[in-house]
């Protein structure tokens, strides 16, 4: 196959401008689901502050509870929350692009594919939830 | 530019951390992050909590949890960093600073999980 681009002339440049996720809404999606990643790590750092905090004694890691109450803290791991709920959602969405199952000749409906991503994601979440919880 | 066939490898981490993130990241967030320190839930108090850590199977998982989303966040980032804001000229760094972090991330963890007392 040609490269269409082969015969523009060499000196054909399209400048981008810095912005361009601005003009559209689904660029802006995509600037925001690759942004959840910034909140990815950060929950990781909180993740490895409270280890840490667990690891000095019973002191350091109230001190840490505390840092946790601060309301900073707080709207920063909310906003964070809906972030990687948001990559959440887009990645389990991803799995029926990404694979197309094929039965008896048919291909199988979107939700067929992305639906036991959702109940993974239920039942691993309430096994957390129920260590943690538990008496 | 990166080496090309370091590509695979570094997407394979990219889309195993994607899927750690997208599972557990927000149960431990909404857990940890928001209802114990709201007090909507009674958290594990200290002692339990070490308890649990201390597992051997924990450790594990949690170094998991660590540090494949870190892998993720870096192979995020540059792209975001690469596509956003167009910087190629800083591609070199950006790449050891994102990886680099990564990296540094994971040694951390492995650390902080191997001195549990």
């Amino acid at each position: 196959m040609t490269n269409p681009t082969e015969y523009l002339p060499k000196s054909y440049h399209v400048r981008l401008s810095t912005y361009w996720w601005l003009t559209r809404w689904p660029y802006l999606k995509f600037i925001l689901r690759e942004g959840s990643a910034v909140f990815v790590a950060w929950a990781v750092i909180v993740t490895l502050l409270q280890i840490h905090a667990l690891t000095l004694g019973p002191a350091d890691y109230a001190e840490f509870q505390n840092w946790l109450r601060n309301p900073l803290v707080l709207a920063l791991n909310l906003v964070s929350l809906l972030f990687i709920i948001f990559h959440a959602v887009t990645w389990f969405n991803l799995a029926p692009k990404a694979m197309a199952v094929r039965l008896h000749g048919k291909r199988l409906p979107n939700l067929a594919i992305a639906a036991p991503n959702y109940v993974a994601w239920a039942v691993v979440s309430a096994a957390v939830a129920w260590i943690l919880l538990r008496g | 530019m990166h080496k090309r066939s370091n590509e695979p490898f570094l997407w394979l981490l990219f889309s195993a951390g994607g899927v750690v993130s997208a599972m557990l990241l927000p149960i431990h967030l909404l857990l940890f992050g928001l209802a114990f320190p709201l007090g909507w839930l009674d958290g594990p108090g200290y002692e339990k909590l070490l308890d649990i850590v201390r597992h051997p199977v924990t450790r594990v998982y949690l170094f998991v949890l660590c540090s494949l989303p870190l892998f993720h966040w870096a192979h995020r980032f540059r792209f975001t960093l690469y596509d956003g804001l167009q910087i190629k000229h800083l591609n070199e760094l950006i790449n050891i600073l994102c990886y680099g972090g990564a990296v540094l991330g994971t040694v951390l963890a492995a650390y902080l999980l191997w001195s549990i007392p």
